[in-house]
């Protein structure tokens, strides 16, 4: 179990921002943090890993003590048995992948485990080559199994997926589902992505200007606001026609373009640019599996 | 060919020298947020723009026997510096110190904070951390400092002249015996050193365009 309570003064590029956290987490939870950029959610990472010096506070794991700013405790990184995923991967150029792995190994930790992950994120194809070499979705399963080979008690990722097309996404998301019930992990985070929380998160913490704002899980915070409603999207309007007396919106949800007819008719005040929502009370869905 | 073979010591001492001083200073520079940084790397950079002879004519001033330090060094670690080649090298190392640790500092500076930050989190000292991974992947600043060194001490003239005089086999390297031959009118001598050294200063700096041109990439590998 977690427990920190931290404060540090950042400057941030829109001035100077108070980060202020309480924040307790269950062994073995996956949590998802949330919120615009500049919100703190690498801070807090940093922070919880000793790589960012904190102004105030404590932070207690397993009833043992990481930092105490009262009694000066300050456990230096190397000492915090965390794994680290960088959102810039920070494969290192000079070794290759086993190189990285074996890196990786405390002082008279066997080979094994090594293997083990090797096998679990299917690197053993790509164990002699460079990191430079890899492509994008392959450095990151570089990084993530190089992050594991110490056996971390807790995992923190730094926006891993960010980089990523959907389908390889995805595909990461599934295998850092299984590590982190394989290795039964703690995991934290980010991620801007909606689906990626739901599909990930037990529970998920939303930051704004370096305050926690909502912690629940993610059907929660990103399921219907409005009870009765059965189906609703966000999308912003890209395109208005008028044919004879009605108008049809062109709406951009995600990456596609959804045609609806206005309620309102041609007196509505709709522009493009607008946020809006759709929601529909009853209706048949039609489902088609898509791609393959 | 003595002052050739002298010059080449002078600076082969000093380059390797200078890299066991550099380093750790370039580390201290590019990763401490001490707030008198500015001063250090200002000290550091003076001999860029001090005429040599300024320099030479302090360090002739300190390490004269007749001065409390001079005097120091002489009872103390038994080191003449003045009219030495010791000496020449201790004015060499503070003269070419720039040349080797701001391609070091700004190799340090130029790699992404998160390899350091990575190797911290993967439980590795900063000292394996310096030497496994951030020495490694700045081969190519390490090798421009070490032939910007050498090549600089290889040139330098002011800064012996003072400090070293001309003593044949001792002080009288290269550059000083060449000003000398040509006070003697003796062209055929000074034509002689200044190609070899012409040649040396061609060699090496085609080298360093060769290798961190990626040429000679997987040599250097």
């Amino acid at each position: 179990m977690i427990d920190l309570s931290l404060s540090k003064r950042l400057n941030a590029p829109g001035g100077e921002m108070l980060l202020q956290l309480e924040l307790q987490i269950d062994k073995g939870q996956l949590v998802g943090l949330y919120g615009k950029s500049g919100a703190g959610k690498t801070s807090l990472l940093r922070l919880l890993a000793g790589l960012t010096q904190a102004d105030e506070g404590r932070i207690v794991v397993d009833g043992k003590v990481w930092l105490d700013k009262q009694k000066r405790i300050d456990l230096p990184p190397q000492k915090r048995n965390i794994g680290f995923v960088f959102q810039d991967y920070a494969l290192f150029p000079n070794m290759t992948v086993a190189e990285n792995l074996h890196f990786a190994r405390s002082k008279g930790q066997s080979d094994q485990i090594i293997k083990e992950i090797i096998d679990v994120m299917e690197l053993g194809d790509l164990q002699n080559k460079s990191p430079q070499s890899l492509s994008g979705g392959q450095q990151q399963r570089v990084a993530l199994a190089r992050a594991l080979v110490q056996r971390p008690q807790i995992l923190l990722l730094d926006e891993p997926l960010s980089a990523l097309d959907p389908d390889l996404r995805y595909k990461l998301q599934q295998y850092i589902l299984n590590v982190h019930r394989q290795f039964q992990l703690t995991t934290i985070l980010i991620s801007h992505d909606v689906a990626e929380m739901l599909r990930l998160a037990d529970r998920c913490v939303v930051l704004d200007e370096g305050k926690i704002v909502q912690q629940a899980p993610p059907m929660v915070i990103f399921g219907s606001q409005h009870p009765g409603e059965q189906f609703s999207l966000t999308g912003e309007i890209i395109g208005i026609h008028q044919v004879g007396s009605d108008l049809y919106l062109s709406v951009l949800c995600g990456t596609a373009v959804l045609k609806v007819q206005s309620p309102h008719g041609p007196t509505a005040k709709w522009k493009i640019g607008d946020q809006i929502q759709l929601s529909a009370t009853a209706f048949q869905a039609t489902i088609h599996k898509s791609g393959s | 060919m003595t002052p050739i073979v002298l010059t080449l010591q002078l600076a082969a001492i000093t380059t390797l020298l200078l890299l066991l001083i550099s380093v750790p200073l370039a580390y201290w520079l590019a990763y401490t947020k001490w707030k008198f940084k500015p001063i250090v790397e200002t000290l550091v950079s003076m001999p860029l723009v001090l005429p040599p002879t300024v320099l030479g004519f302090y360090l002739l001033l300190a390490f004269s026997p007749s001065n409390g330090f001079g005097q120091w060094l002489d009872q103390y670690l038994g080191l003449q510096l003045v009219f030495s080649f010791e000496g020449l090298v201790v004015a060499s190392i503070i003269y070419s110190l720039p040349f080797m640790v701001h391609p070091i500092q700004s190799g340090f500076t130029r790699l992404s904070p998160s390899l350091r930050e990575a190797a911290y989190m993967l439980g590795k000292s900063k000292w394996t951390t310096l030497r496994k991974v951030l020495l490694p992947n700045i081969k190519p600043s390490l090798l421009t400092g070490i032939v910007l060194a050498f090549a600089h001490t290889i040139g330098e003239f002011g800064v012996v002249l003072m400090i070293g005089g001309n003593r044949e086999g001792e002080t009288r390297v290269a550059s000083i015996a060449i000003y000398d031959e040509v006070e003697s009118l003796n062209y055929q001598a000074a034509h002689q050193y200044s190609l070899v050294l012409m040649a040396i200063a061609f060699s090496i700096l085609l080298l360093v365009y060769l290798t961190n041109g990626g040429h000679f990439k997987a040599l250097w590998k």
